[in-house]
């Protein structure tokens, strides 16, 4: 539930923000923005989750089919935070956060409300480093608007994706079925370089 | 059929026992309600089963009730193994906000230890 959630009590980072630019392992140029109007990109990302391959879903997401995934993504836009990675006009990879409230449209602080995160690779853009990269800035992104904590849950056999979210921070809490919980504390102190609104 | 309901309390285990009910309805399976202690649930084992005996009586259902004491999973798949039950329904995970399923410690439990056949209600 939500407010019994265990955080670390150090923040991690630091984390660059977006937008960036690199080129990715295999060689191909991936810029990393942030979508600050979603319904901009809302387009570009159901077209990605179309082409994403059902057996990569996790508990449920993505939905398939366009209608179900539009749905899906259109009930948490309006109040997600979203970063995604292109490959020339194709959005490739999608991180987001999306406000544990039951009323999002009273948050006054976002150092209050506790963030789910979730991040999607289209297949033929995973083992490359942009997973990785794409998760960075969407905290560093994150720290700039003053998010402070930020959750998920991850398969517990997902060993892949529990290494990625150790990298960059996270640490298990104790709430462990079928899926493994995990959270990250951010602060001021964990921002780098080009600074933002703090 | 001989069916065993489990109710921890939440939201979740009204829709699961709204669903059993109408499937009992229909079919004319033999219910057994079954609530459990879950301390930290939204509304107590007592309560649970009053609301659980007013959804039954509302739908006319004769349903057998019955408190079970201890570990939540444990207790349930203890009082399925022991009787002549040929399903357990239990709630079948809650949406986090990102719309993932989840499924708690219960759940787990009574899936991997359950002899019976294991319904989870969505």
């Amino acid at each position: 539930m939500a407010g019994a959630r265990q955080y670390p009590d150090e923040t991690a980072g630091p984390f660059p923000s977006p937008p960036t630019s690199f080129e990715d392992r295999d060689g191909r140029t991936i810029e990393v923005r942030a979508s600050d109007d979603f319904e901009d990109t809302l387009e570009d990302v159901v077209e990605m989750y179309v082409q994403f391959d059902p057996t990569d879903r996790a508990q449920g997401i993505p939905p398939t089919g366009d209608e179900r995934i539009r749905n899906w993504l259109e009930t948490i836009a309006d109040e997600s935070v979203n970063v995604v990675a292109r490959h020339g006009e194709d959005v490739v990879a999608h991180a987001m956060l999306v406000p544990d409230t039951s009323d999002p449209s009273t948050i006054e602080d976002n150092a209050e409300i506790e963030w789910e995160l979730a991040i999607f690779v289209l297949q033929d853009y995973q083992r490359a480093g942009i997973g990785t990269q794409l998760m960075e800035y969407l905290l560093g992104h994150a720290i700039g608007i003053g998010i402070e904590r930020v959750w998920l849950t991850v398969e517990r056999w997902n060993n892949p994706a529990i290494a990625l979210y150790e990298r960059v921070g996270f640490e298990s809490t104790g709430t462990e079925s079928f899926e493994q919980e995990m959270a990250i504390r951010l602060g001021d102190d964990s921002t780098v370089e080009n600074g933002n609104e703090n | 059929m001989n069916v065993l309901v489990g109710l921890v309390g939440s939201d979740e285990s009204i829709k699961t026992l709204e669903q059993t009910i109408d499937r009992t309805r229909d079919v004319g399976d033999d219910l057994t309600v079954a609530t459990v202690e879950k301390p930290e649930a939204k509304r107590s084992q007592e309560e649970m089963a009053q609301e659980a005996e007013k959804l039954l009586s509302e739908a006319d259902i004769d349903a057998e009730m019955v408190a079970l004491e201890g570990d939540p999973g444990s207790a349930l798949v203890d009082y399925a193994e022991q009787g002549e039950f040929d399903q357990l329904v239990i709630g079948g995970g809650t949406l986090s906000p990102m719309g993932k399923i989840q499924l708690g410690p219960i759940t787990e439990f009574v899936l991997l230890n359950a002899p019976t056949t294991v319904k989870l209600v969505r």
